[in-house]
């Protein structure tokens, strides 16, 4: 399966030149870019583990491009990498946007478990496969 | 200045209430000189007089019968603080290029409402004074809603902002589809288009306004296979994904038992139309505080009273309403699709949604400043005939804080609904990253469409079947202020 959470999982995977292209766009949002890394693909997985700090101060993409490289040299192949904006303005104060940029090499998706329940009623709980491995370990 | 003398001589007063008829406007309610205060509810209407009915009488009478008058004049006025709670018609414009029409500003003191309550609201405002004779027409055009007022509302239970941090999803629109045939599926068929259309791509999707509890499907079957569909289909993507359940049913207490079955069933998100009245969606929206659900609103019934220019009540009031009773979703307009909505007004609507300052913009039929003081936003819905084929349009137009409804142009698609929704999805990322990279989506649009069509045939195939679908009709609701004219102001 291809896991599809962010903004462009239906587009082929992004080259760095598509990603760069990305992050300016984020910098001259003023919005503040952040590098994180995972290899428990959960939908309700929000806290992936941080690369670093959300770069507030950076002047280019080239920064960015530097630290996702950086991360990639550590995890690629074996977590997912993905980059987000941060918007500071007052009545947003989230995120802009979200994009996965790396994915580990296989990915076995999820089991969907039912446990049958009063009347009809099903509880659903979603498993990813690789979450049976401890962590680091999964991919 | 406020223009009520608290020291008018005995004498005057004595005639004032005389008992008999008098002119509404000898009655306190035309007062030219009145500045607004700041906490004061502004409402401007549309006034077509009857022949022969002078214009300044005619908005001093809807001041009137808005607020304290009646027909004739009654002494136990005078046992109140009156002038405080007379509604005061202080302008008076003609409209442009309609003549034997005016549009009367009307102030009214915050005192004369209930916190918090719509109902009341609008009993005052559009309560009797629709049917009100020396009238040919009313239309209630907007409102200005102090922030005194606002700040008595809920808002949205959810939110804009809250609602893409649960479903995380950033940075584009969100892509729903419309069960289709909207009437006669069983629950076991209903589940399998929406498994389909949400394994094929689509973040949502959505019963239609009359799907309720019928024979040929009753709610709780529908529920139990959609939520079926739901986590299938999430677990199948690895994404968050939801449907809209409608609750709308006879009864409040009919609505809750719904509601309660969707929460317990882990929906994200539950349904109603707006035909279940003002106090049944603040009612659920207080329900969907408590309850973490997103409260998705369709307007079902609104264009029987806001269509027409000439009486009725605009939609953007019904939008400024329904964000301060709290709904998370409104259905606003497509422009391009099948239903009706002129682009400037469908901006007007959409601004109104989702900033926390809306500026007064006549070419958009917004008629004063509207601060609201941070009030969750509410996430409009495009919906009614629109195809990938447009995706740029809509972009352009609508931005990226919306739901892209996509029902035939999911569930229609050749290769069935799964390649439809894949269509859809392809369509809207390649255009977001597109006019990220600064592309110019109006015009290259055609172009990133058929380039992102190169690595997905669902697309190729959609622009392909709806390449010449267009609803080009004149629209009904339009506003009156061309951007170049010299205005009302």
């Amino acid at each position: 399966m291809r896991l599809t959470q962010g903004a462009f999982s239906f587009l082929p995977d992004l080259t760095d030149e598509q990603i760069a292209k990305q992050v300016q766009y984020c910098i001259d949002k003023g919005w503040a870019v952040n590098i994180e890394f995972t290899d428990d693909p959960h939908p309700r997985n929000t806290y992936w583990e941080l690369w670093g700090h959300p770069m507030f101060d950076v002047p280019d993409a080239a920064g960015v491009m530097f630290e996702l490289n950086e991360c990639r040299k550590a995890y690629k192949g074996r977590h997912y990498i993905r980059l987000s904006a941060f918007d500071a303005t007052h009545t947003w104060e989230s995120l802009r946007l979200s994009f996965i940029t790396d994915r580990p090499t296989d990915e076995p998706g999820f089991v969907l478990e039912r446990q049958e329940i009063d009347g009809r009623s099903i509880r659903y709980t979603t498993r990813a496969y690789a979450a049976n491995r401890p962590e680091g370990a999964r991919y | 200045m406020n223009a009520i003398d608290k020291t008018k001589p005995t004498e005057e007063k004595r005639s004032r209430y005389s008992a008999g008829v008098m002119e509404y406007r000898k009655m306190g309610y035309w007062q030219p000189d009145y500045e607004p205060k700041d906490t004061d509810v502004i409402a401007v209407f549309r006034i077509t007089p009857q022949d022969g009915v002078d214009e300044i009488e005619a908005s001093a009478a809807v001041a009137g019968e808005s607020s304290t008058a009646t027909w004739t004049v009654v002494w136990t006025d005078r046992l109140t603080a009156c002038d405080k709670y007379r509604a005061k018609c202080y302008r008076v414009d003609p409209v442009p290029n309609a003549p034997g029409s005016w549009f009367a500003y009307i102030a009214y003191d915050l005192d004369l409402f209930e916190p918090g309550s719509i109902a009341n609201l609008s009993a005052s405002i559009i309560g009797n004074v629709f049917g009100f004779k020396p009238l040919k027409a009313l239309r209630l055009e907007d409102m200005r809603l102090p922030v005194a007022y606002v700040k008595t509302f809920d808002g949205p239970a959810t939110g804009i902002v809250v609602e893409r941090e649960r479903l995380d999803k950033f940075g584009r629109p969100l892509l729903g589809a419309t069960v289709k045939p909207k009437l006669g599926l069983s629950g076991r068929n209903y589940g399998r288009v929406v498994y389909e259309a949400l394994k094929g791509g689509l973040d949502f999707t959505k019963d239609d306004e009359n799907i309720n509890s019928q024979p040929f499907m009753h709610w709780r079957d529908r529920f139990l296979y959609c939520m079926e569909a739901v986590n299938k289909a999430q677990a199948g993507t690895g994404e968050i994904k939801g449907t809209y359940l409608n609750v709308t049913a006879a009864t409040m207490e009919d609505m809750y038992e719904r509601a309660e079955f969707a929460k317990q069933l882990g929906s994200s998100i539950v349904m109603i139309d707006l035909i279940i009245g003002y106090t049944a969606i603040q009612s659920m929206a207080k329900w969907a505080r408590r309850n973490d659900m997103i409260l998705h609103l369709h307007r079902a019934g609104h264009s029987t009273y806001t269509r027409q220019k000439s009486h009725g009540v605009s939609f953007r009031v019904i939008t400024k309403w329904m964000r301060l009773a709290g709904v998370d979703h409104i259905h606003a307009g497509t422009v391009v699709g099948k239903l009706e909505g002129d682009p400037h007004t469908t901006k007007g609507y959409y601004d109104l949604c989702r900033e926390d300052f809306v500026p007064q913009n006549l070419a958009h039929g917004i008629f004063f400043d509207q601060d609201w003081a941070s009030t969750r936003k509410l996430m409009p819905v495009a919906s009614g005939g629109i195809h990938a084929g447009q995706m740029h349009q809509l972009i352009d137009l609508l931005g990226e804080d919306v739901v892209l409804q996509f029902g035939g142009g999911t569930i229609g698609h050749p290769m069935g609904i799964q390649a439809g929704a894949t269509a859809n999805r392809v369509a809207l990322e390649a255009m977001i990253l597109a006019r990220n990279e600064g592309r110019d989506i109006v015009n290259e649009g055609p172009d990133i469409l058929k380039e992102a069509a190169r690595h997905c045939t669902p697309l190729k195939q959609a622009l392909e079947t709806w390449k010449d679908v267009t609803f080009n009709y004149s629209s009904t609701d339009t506003p009156d202020f061309v951007p170049q004219a010299t205005a009302a102001e």
